[in-house]
């Protein structure tokens, strides 16, 4: 085929657009390919959070149960003078026993009475214990406390077991289940919103296992991070892209930092336990190892961010500072410097946020124990959020899955938060130089 | 930054947009440069000046001497290394690392590139002003107040405020902006913030001002203003200015340096240059047959 | 004296030291009327004055603080010794108990004969305390006097001070390089001690691991226990899975965002990249374990297929999903790079964009669409969270991914996690885990990062 035979070139041009039709077609596919991996991403997360936001919505609420209370004030063998010591020993199991006795005086077997007593949780004794401690002139009253429900008496109450079950598939038996009903008939049964779980620490059982140490933990490890790696990463984006006078030293620094980006970070949770745990033997479980632990993990991370910062603020403001007199250090420190801050900020809250989603490296160095007290200082031990969702979501108590979801949901919230505060500052600093 | 600098400065001296028939023009022999580069009570002196950009050569072998409260001019055909020049001068281009500067430069009979010469001084007694303004992000007081704080030049508050309000007065700026000291510089026109940028200079009270084509990012009216300021200032400051005008340059100096490929083809009185130049190149270009 | 009160009169020091030198500079500056008007602000020299009693102080508490504890423990091994006291066969372990004595209950609690060694052990402690005091102390002081003396108008007190700073941020650039020493130390470190016990060939061929059953003396080292090879399969296995997931999924959105999708789509699909990317690992491990498995169970059930309720392929298709961002943000960054004129040069020729893309930019960005490949690898091979929480801990020789499988990271976290005896061949073994895992991802990286940054090269 010549180029010059006209009639040639007319045939071709049949030939494009016969091939044009197939073309289309293969153009369409292809387009659609892409709207498909882009939709089964939204498609995906879609379902990862409404799954969790569902299975979460059961822990925000919690069942509870009136019952009259009669502190005899002899029985306890306390009076208002007592001591706190003496209260923190009294025996307020009895107390609430006997109060579920007298609503169910038809109970007299063992068994079934350990059965009516688990109605209420094991925590119900502490909850009235607190009650007095507070206001020790409660002695000798006749008052009515709504107690935390158990979380087998939760689980019926918001549909979870289904009453109408065959009993033997149930978990809640019959007999169980006829208390329950006689008590929601009575009014006796309530649902409000879940404080609790905000406001304690973790417990083996389901209903009073809250997240507050979590939070706590995480705050406190949170800070130790920030405390370090922010100085430490903008004083290091600062050499780099000021100071540093170009040879290998800095070279393999440079390569350094970008390969510490990609390493796992479990490989920082080993270095952690080898050197801060064993070698400098630093206390286990405690936030200031697992900040030191996050901080070297995202140091890459806000050195990377920070020097692009600072290498986007244009050299005119360094010439006009120089061009004063000012020294180098001095132009870097207070030209420089506040100018890149917002962006060194912004990479600084998406490092914190990666630091708060972490787990890996937490669990090598054992902030991973089960831990009831709310931590007060960063070397008590403690945990942190990822690490109990981990933790819940290995327990078997179908209460959990509950907790679980709800603690993600607590995680989830806080990294929206920070990362609607980091585009925030982004939209609001912004700059087009 | 340096690669960003480098890219303003290091435009291959090859790079002149020269219409063909002055291709030959172009490749005339360089003598010695051309009437008076030596004059008498000089604030600098520059002797055999040479710039490398690493291999790359920007200037060659520029002797030139500044008259102390006077003008000067340096003009030429951009890439023609006038830039450069001015920044030898207070040691702006030791930012640019593979930047390597020969020969002798004194400033007032001492040589600013000796080992025990700091540039930071330097730049204390011989300010700068830009091409474009480039205030701080900061307020208008803070701009001018940052080069004497920095330096200690005041005791206290109050003379600090005298301080800055003389210098903004000086640069023709006070009366814009005296209501609104605490805003922030970079608010202010075009043209005010280069006033700005003067002001912030002459608060350092240096003794030599080196100016970028300072007009050239201006609108007419406020590059009069800047060049009725430059008048004023001579009285007090010897000026270096860079400038792609020759109108600017007639206007505002005494004396004018035609600068061509890295080399210094002509110096001389600026009325002397413009009507009756000594050199081919320097009459070509003042005839605006390449530039 | 507390290290922490220590510290807090060296600062104490610095300060004085501080305002001295301002003092005197400013008198100075009043005294000498220089013509010259520029000077160097005091306040310059007074911190030079700080950091110059400040700054060797702290370094030489800090050595102190570092051989304090081996010089206690030789006194208190060689007064053990003289007393002819029996100690019991772990020294280590009798100097813990001595020194844990920390209120008078324990003290009274312990033995005559560790009493005596209690009570030198506490004289030796304080008089040692006491020196680095009185060293630390001292010196201090004499810099303080020294730096004063010495400070004068013509210290250049802004370079020095500059000087120091400058330091410091060198230091703080330098944290990358301890770090990776750090992480290569205290690998290699544990894994020779590994290997010293476990022939490094069983470990890297065998072919069977059960770490478990090697709790007994007689079964450390037992060639069988160690072989890591399920576990290597197990976490290709997992990542292959992965990869399979993102890499195509991950491309096509890069592409269909940046040359199909219209300002509504992208202004939804980019958001919700960041948020899948923002996910901690910990929640797809929870939704892996919880939903996706199950679904996959019983999905296979009903196609009279078996799946393990552990199975590889729920962990790797979560961890594909996870990965998907990070493969699409990489290769938007490697597709943008490619020249505008190479694009217009295709369509010009009449091509279709499908045809462009695929025929043209693809071609062109390969090498960086690798690179960016390597590195989702390298995420993937290391992730923890997900098959810690969703993959199997029983270690399977099968490529097969409806069963269920184990992985490297699996089992450094439950070699790890619980109170285990350090040095136990389980818990370094751990730690060998730990080293193939670094070698391997960092081998990836370094290629990666070195392909991408050619490739980088090549368009600028």
């Amino acid at each position: 085929m010549s180029l010059e035979n006209t009639e040639n070139s007319m045939n071709n041009t049949e030939l494009v657009k016969q091939s044009l039709k197939k073309r289309y077609i293969k153009e369409r596919v292809f387009k659609l390919m892409g709207l498909f991996s882009i939709a089964t991403a939204i498609l995906f997360l879609l379902i990862l959070l409404v799954d969790i936001a569902s299975k979460a919505m059961p822990a925000f609420s919690q069942t509870k149960i009136t019952l009259p209370i009669n502190l005899d004030a002899e029985k306890l063998g306390l009076d208002v003078s007592s001591s706190k010591q003496d209260m923190m020993g009294a025996d307020f199991r009895t107390v609430i026993r006997a109060a579920l006795l007298k609503q169910f005086p038809e109970v007299t077997k063992r068994k079934e009475k350990r059965a009516l007593y688990s109605l209420t949780s094991m925590g119900a004794e502490f909850q009235l214990r607190d009650m007095v401690i507070e206001n020790p002139d409660l002695l000798g009253q006749s008052i009515e406390v709504d107690f935390m429900a158990d979380d087998d008496v939760d689980a019926v109450i918001k549909g979870s077991i289904d009453r109408n079950l065959p009993e033997s598939d149930r978990r809640v038996k019959d007999q169980k289940l006829s208390w329950i009903e006689t008590l929601e008939q009575s009014g006796q049964i309530s649902t409000g919103f879940n404080w609790h779980f905000f406001s304690s620490g973790d417990s083996r059982e389901p209903e009073m296992a809250g997240i507050k140490g979590a939070i706590i933990g995480s705050l406190y490890t949170l800070l130790v991070t920030l405390a370090l790696s922010f100085p430490v990463a903008v004083a290091a984006a600062i050499y780099l892209e000021e100071f540093a006078p170009k040879n290998r030293f800095i070279d393999f620094i440079e390569i350094n930092i970008n390969n510490l980006a990609a390493v796992p970070s479990i490989v920082f949770g080993l270095l952690g336990l080898a050197v801060f745990i064993n070698f400098f033997s630093m206390p286990r479980s405690a936030p200031v190892v697992g900040g030191i632990v996050l901080s070297l993990m995202t140091l890459p991370t806000i050195i990377i961010a920070s020097r692009s910062a600072i290498k986007a603020v244009p050299p005119s403001l360094r010439e006009a500072a120089l061009g004063l007199g000012a020294s180098k250090m001095q132009s870097v420190f207070h030209h420089v410097l506040p100018a890149a801050l917002p962006g060194i900020l912004t990479g600084t809250i998406i490092g914190m946020a990666q630091a708060l989603g972490e787990t890996a490296p937490l669990l090598m160095i054992g902030m991973v124990a089960f831990i009831v007290d709310i931590p007060q200082s960063v070397v008590d031990p403690s945990t942190v959020l990822p690490i109990q969702v981990y933790l819940w979501a290995d327990s078997p108590e179908r209460g959990f899955l509950a907790k679980t979801s709800a603690a993600i949901m607590v995680l989830l919230f806080f990294l929206v938060a920070m990362n609607a505060i980091a585009i925030y500052l982004r939209k609001k600093f912004e700059k087009k130089w | 930054m340096n690669e960003a600098v480098l890219n303003e400065l290091a435009e291959p001296p090859t790079g002149v947009n020269a219409p063909p028939e002055t291709e030959d023009s172009l490749n005339i022999e360089y003598t010695d440069t051309v009437g008076q580069p030596m004059c008498e009570n000089a604030k600098f002196r520059t002797k055999n000046v040479n710039v490398f950009y690493a291999d790359n050569q920007a200037i060659h072998d520029v002797s030139l001497d500044i008259g102390a409260h006077q003008v000067i001019a340096l003009i030429g055909p951009s890439g023609c290394g006038k830039s450069t020049y001015l920044r030898t001068l207070n040691r702006m281009n030791d930012t640019i690392d593979i930047c390597r500067v020969e020969g002798q430069i004194l400033l007032d009979e001492q040589d600013i590139y000796a080992k025990k010469q700091d540039p930071v001084l330097l730049r204390a007694r011989v300010g700068m002003v830009f091409q474009k303004p480039n205030p701080f992000p900061k307020s208008i007081y803070d701009n001018v107040a940052y080069g004497p704080k920095i330096h200690g030049l005041t005791r206290n508050k109050s003379e600090l405020d005298d301080l800055v309000e003389e210098a903004l007065i000086k640069a023709g700026l006070f009366q814009e902006v005296k209501d609104r000291l605490h805003a922030p510089g970079t608010g202010l026109s075009g043209g005010q913030q280069q006033r700005l940028c003067i002001a912030r200079t002459i608060a350092v009270q240096p003794e030599v001002i080196l100016m970028d084509e300072p007009a050239s990012a201006l609108d007419p009216i406020a590059t009069a203003k800047i060049e009725e300021l430059i008048n004023e200032l001579k009285e007090n400051f010897t000026i270096v200015i860079v400038t792609h005008s020759m109108q600017q340059a007639a206007r505002v100096s005494q004396r004018t340096a035609y600068f061509h490929m890295g080399r210094l083809i002509e110096v001389g009185e600026t009325d002397q240059i413009f009507t009756n130049p000594a050199h081919e190149l320097t009459e070509k270009y003042i005839t605006g047959r390449f530039g | 004296m507390t290290i922490s009160a220590l510290i807090f009169l060296l600062l104490l020091f610095a300060a004085f030291s501080y305002f001295m030198a301002r003092q005197k500079i400013t008198t100075a500056y009043r005294q000498n009327k220089q013509p010259s008007k520029i000077m160097t602000l005091p306040k310059y020299f007074g911190y030079v004055a700080a950091l110059c009693s400040l700054l060797p102080s702290l370094l030489v508490l800090f050595v102190l603080q570092g051989v304090e504890e081996p010089y206690i423990n030789s006194e208190i091994s060689s007064f053990i010794g003289s007393q002819n006291i029996a100690a019991s066969d772990d020294l280590d372990l009798y100097l813990n108990e001595i020194k844990s004595a920390d209120t008078p209950e324990k003290i009274a609690a312990l033995s005559e004969e560790k009493q005596a060694v209690y009570q030198r052990y506490h004289e030796i402690e304080t008089t040692t305390q006491r020196t680095i005091t009185a060293i630390v102390l001292s010196l201090a002081i004499l810099l303080v006097i020294w730096g004063l003396r010495k400070i004068n108008t013509e210290t250049p007190a802004r370079k020095v001070f500059e000087k120091i700073i400058e330091g410091i941020l060198l230091l703080a650039a330098s944290i990358a390089i301890m770090t990776t020493v750090g992480i290569v130390f205290s690998v290699l470190f544990e894994s020779t001690r590994f290997f010293g016990e476990v022939p490094i060939m069983s470990f890297m061929f065998g072919t069977e691991w059960s770490p478990q059953t090697a709790i007994r003396a007689d079964q450390v080292g037992s060639s069988a226990a160690f072989g890591a090879v399920p576990l290597f399969v197990g976490t290709m296995l997992i990542s292959f899975i992965a990869l399979l997931v993102s890499v195509p999924l991950g491309l096509m959105s890069a592409v269909y965002l940046s040359e199909y999708a219209s300002s509504t789509v992208r202004a939804v699909a980019k958001p919700v990249l960041e948020i899948l990317a923002g996910i901690p690992t910990v929640v797809y491990g929870f939704f892996a374990a919880l939903t996706v498995a199950p679904f996959i169970r019983g999905l296979g059930e009903s196609m009279g297929l078996s799946v393990a309720s552990e199975s590889a392929l729920a962990a790797g298709l979560v961890m594909g999903i996870m990965i998907i961002p990070f493969v699409s943000s990489l290769s938007d960054d490697v597709l943008s790079a490619v020249p505008q004129s190479l694009r217009e040069g295709s369509l010009g020729l009449g091509a279709t964009r499908s045809e462009t893309i695929v025929k043209v930019l693809i071609p062109a960005a390969l090498p960086g669409i690798v690179g960016g490949v390597l590195l989702a690898a390298s995420r993937a091979i290391g992730e923890t969270m997900i098959v810690v929480m969703a993959a199997g801990l029983a270690a399977n020789l099968t490529v097969n991914p409806l069963e269920a499988v184990t992985t490297v990271t699996v089992q450094i976290v439950t070699l790890l996690t619980g109170d285990q005896e350090f040095d136990s061949a389980k818990t370094l073994a751990a730690f060998a885990l730990g080293l193939m895992l670094f070698i391997t991802t960092l081998i990836l990286n370094v290629i990666a990062l070195h392909v991408v940054r050619k490739y980088r090269e090549q368009y600028e």
